[in-house]
């Protein structure tokens, strides 16, 4: 229980299904904020008072487990680690891999809980064949199923998504009014919850040394600086501070961050227009498919409020390859590329590989796949 | 019900205690004003004042009543440390031992951070007990430059009683103000401040003896010269101003008296359910080791780690079977840590978040005992597979 609307809600949910529930609220922070002060993260003590208050409405036991070391290891480090390595992480992803469905999964049922059941919006169903399936929620505006799908079957096993059928956020807004929950209106969290001011950059800046470096273009001159490569963003456009026009005259965006470098590259809009994406880390959320190695059609989504676009994929080798139908516009290595067929997940991959539409920006994008870390 | 072995957290309201307060709640009146009503709202408080002074072995003029046990330390501590340092400003020295209650730990911290104290810790030995040759060493050198003594009086943790006497001795031939956290021996062990000659200020609490929350007391010695941290009316020697909670200062009155009219006959009682209670477990759960000193401790406490299980699992585990019971200081955030207590006696990180704080008191009996040692085996069991 973050302290947040849906969680509370989806306790109300698990309890009114006659389930025996504890609420447990996650220290995720060994320094967390006293109080909320324009903040929009989930782990200060507030939140853990507020998620105490709808433990108590429900009239279930409340607890806060710490993992605070575990998710610096496993997530803050990761993701200062990724950006070093001039990949964009997803830390929700990594959270719900490595914390919520991992340690904390781990340690409850050890401690003989039977299921995790969360306030995501997305839904587990039993397949044709019989296995267990991650499908997307009812409320599409609302679905989360993109972070989830690092899920394994085993974990599909005991993960319960009470908002599953959430017509809309609200009504589960409604709901926790109707209920009493104190959090009904409390806002969304968003973003990164161990960045509160939504500030990457400058909270990458206090962690990592930013070495001033070289923004080249796509035929590999230079045509300006920068502070230090991190944290920028693919696709990105303002406050690249550019010397040198470019010779059509033309917006220039940056295509990728090369971490062994230190050089941020930059071209024309087209580049950015990627034909294929790859990765060697994939996973199968579910039952596998039966023979990945021969191409399928599916829907690939990139972002976790990304639309999803059509595409083939296909496991080549120790890769699985997506070639989407149209153009897949501003991808990061780093980022997570989960495939649905319908809306089940199928599975997802960390993208390590991009390809381009256009050959001048193929020519100096090396596959990067050796970056120390 | 619960089953509650968590005293030393906070104990169950004696009814006397109750009575009491609810009593007193039925005189209307500020006790500083000069009408009747006032009087006699005066008189019910100079009564409480005059029992709780009793019960330490002081005059009732020395009593000065706080919200509770932080309260007092910050009172005592910082009231101390500036009233000594405004009469030199070379004062500046705390000699602290390294196992205090978080009250002290973080009123030091704090007076470190922005009042220019320098914290001397003196370290304390496997059984949390403190070492006197390092605290006389201390006080032998430069004594122009310390400002106080700070130390429990018995840890609350783990239960270790020190020997107060000689650190009061100690303090007293240096010519050092000592302040004494005595928050968990108040109501268990005998205080007489009249034996006590060194003893500048000493915090007490009343929700630990089972009066209503909200109440405590900081005896202030005539002698010692202490700034107040809370000004106004100027009530209790202008040391603490505020209107006197009267009711709180009764019950809390009247708990201590029923608290040491029958320490005798509960000191027998506790220490024997404590023994039975810490005997069985260690020879019943395989990996458990006693914190604390065998001899010198509270009649009250037990304290236990459990090799390769963590606290917070355990105590989930107890919850859930209806037993309350507590790692060591119940915190903010709801978060267990490795005990400090037990990081200052030497353990390792894993090892001081393993203990389980069990504290007994009036309400105990010997089926709440039974309880706990015939569910700890099983619970015990699966926190380790739960942190393996």
């Amino acid at each position: 229980m973050s302290g947040g609307v849906d969680s509370a809600v989806a306790a109300a949910r698990a309890v009114d299904a006659g389930h025996e529930v504890v609420g447990v609220h996650l220290a995720l922070s060994r320094m967390p904020g006293t109080l909320r002060t324009g903040s929009r993260g989930c782990c200060t003590i507030e939140d853990s008072m507020d998620a105490q208050r709808a433990a108590n409405t429900l009239g279930i036991p409340y607890y806060v487990w710490d993992f605070s070391e575990k998710f610096k290891e496993s997530i803050v480090d990761d993701f200062v680690a990724e950006y070093e390595a001039g990949r964009t992480p997803n830390p929700c992803m990594r959270c719900n891999e490595r914390i919520k469905f991992a340690a904390l999964m781990e340690k409850a049922l050890a401690l003989g809980f039977d299921a995790v059941c969360t306030g995501h919006y997305a839904s587990v169903v039993t397949g044709a064949d019989g296995e267990l399936e991650l499908h997307r929620a009812s409320d599409y505006a609302k679905d989360q199923s993109y972070v989830l799908g690092v899920l394994t079957s085993e974990q599909l096993k005991h993960a319960m998504f009470p908002l599953a059928d959430a017509p809309t956020k609200a009504e589960v807004r409604a709901e926790a009014e109707r209920r009493g929950l104190s959090v009904a209106q409390k806002p969304d969290s968003h973003d990164i919850c161990f960045i509160p001011d939504g500030d990457t950059r400058g909270w990458l800046s206090e962690r990592v040394e930013m070495v001033p470096g070289e923004v080249i273009d796509h035929t590999g001159a230079v045509v300006g600086t920068h502070d230090g490569s991190l944290g920028f963003t693919v696709g990105q456009r303002k406050g690249l501070h550019l010397t040198r026009p470019a010779e059509d005259g033309r917006p220039r965006f940056v295509l990728s961050v090369k971490a062994a470098t230190n050089t941020v590259v930059v071209g024309p809009k087209e580049a950015l227009d990627i034909a294929e994406i790859a990765g060697e880390k994939f996973t199968w959320c579910g039952s596998a498919p039966a023979t990945p190695q021969i191409a399928f059609d599916c829907e690939v989504q990139i972002r976790a409020h990304a639309d999803p676009v059509p595409a083939v994929a296909q496991v080549i080798g120790a890769e699985l390859v997506i070639r989407p139908v149209d153009p897949l516009n501003s991808v990061a290595t780093g980022q997570t590329a989960v495939v649905y067929v319908g809306t089940r997940v199928l599975g997802q991959m960390t993208i390590s590989r991009t390809q381009s539409v256009i050959e001048p920006h193929k020519a100096v994008e090396p596959v990067e796949t050796t970056v120390a870390r | 019900m619960a089953i509650y072995l968590d005293h030393a957290a906070s104990a169950p309201v004696r009814a006397t205690a109750l009575d009491a307060f609810v009593a007193a709640t039925a005189q209307a009146g500020n006790p500083s004003s000069t009408h009747r009503s006032g009087q006699a709202a005066r008189a019910l408080l100079d009564g409480a004042r005059i029992r709780v002074a009793a019960s330490l072995g002081c005059d009732p003029i020395e009593v000065v009543f706080t919200s509770g046990g932080t309260e007092s330390v910050n009172l005592g501590i910082t009231g101390l440390f500036r009233a000594r340092r405004g009469g030199s400003a070379a004062r500046v020295r705390i000699l602290a031992t390294a196992a205090e209650h978080h009250a002290t730990l973080d009123t030091l911290e704090w007076l470190e951070k922005h009042e220019g104290a320098v914290i001397e810790w003196i370290p304390v030995d496997a059984q949390a007990r403190v070492d006197l040759t390092v605290l006389e060493a201390a006080l032998a050198r430069e004594p122009e430059t310390i400002a106080l003594v700070t130390s429990l009086w018995a840890n609350n943790e783990v239960g270790t009683v020190q020997p107060i006497s000689a650190i009061a001795e100690l303090a007293a031939l240096a010519g050092i103000p000592l302040h004494v956290d005595a928050v968990a021996v108040w109501g268990h062990e005998l205080i007489d401040l009249r034996t006590l000659p060194g003893v500048s200020a000493l915090s007490v609490s009343g929700h630990k003896v089972g009066s209503v929350p909200g109440v405590g007391a900081l005896f202030v010695s005539r002698t010692a010269a202490v700034e107040p941290l809370i000004h106004g009316g100027g009530q209790q020697r202008g040391l603490r101003s505020g209107t006197l909670d009267v009711p709180a200062a009764v019950s809390m009155a009247a708990a201590i008296d029923e608290a040491l009219a029958q320490r005798t006959t509960a000191e027998e009682r506790l220490s024997a359910l404590r023994d039975d209670c810490a005997q069985r477990i260690l020879s019943g759960v395989s990996g458990s080791v006693l914190c604390g000193s065998p001899n010198a401790r509270l009649t009250n406490n037990v304290n236990i780690r459990f090799e390769g299980a963590k606290s917070a699992d355990m105590l989930y585990l107890l919850d859930e079977a209806g037993i309350s019971v507590s790692a060591g200081s119940a915190c903010q955030a709801g978060v267990e840590r490795a005990s400090h207590v037990l990081l200052a006696m030497g353990l390792d990180e894993k090892a001081a978040s393993s203990p389980l704080r069990i504290t007994l008191g009036h309400t105990t009996t010997a089926a709440d005992v039974d309880a706990l040692v015939s569910a700890l085996p099983a619970v015990v069991e699966r926190a380790r597979a739960a942190s393996a």
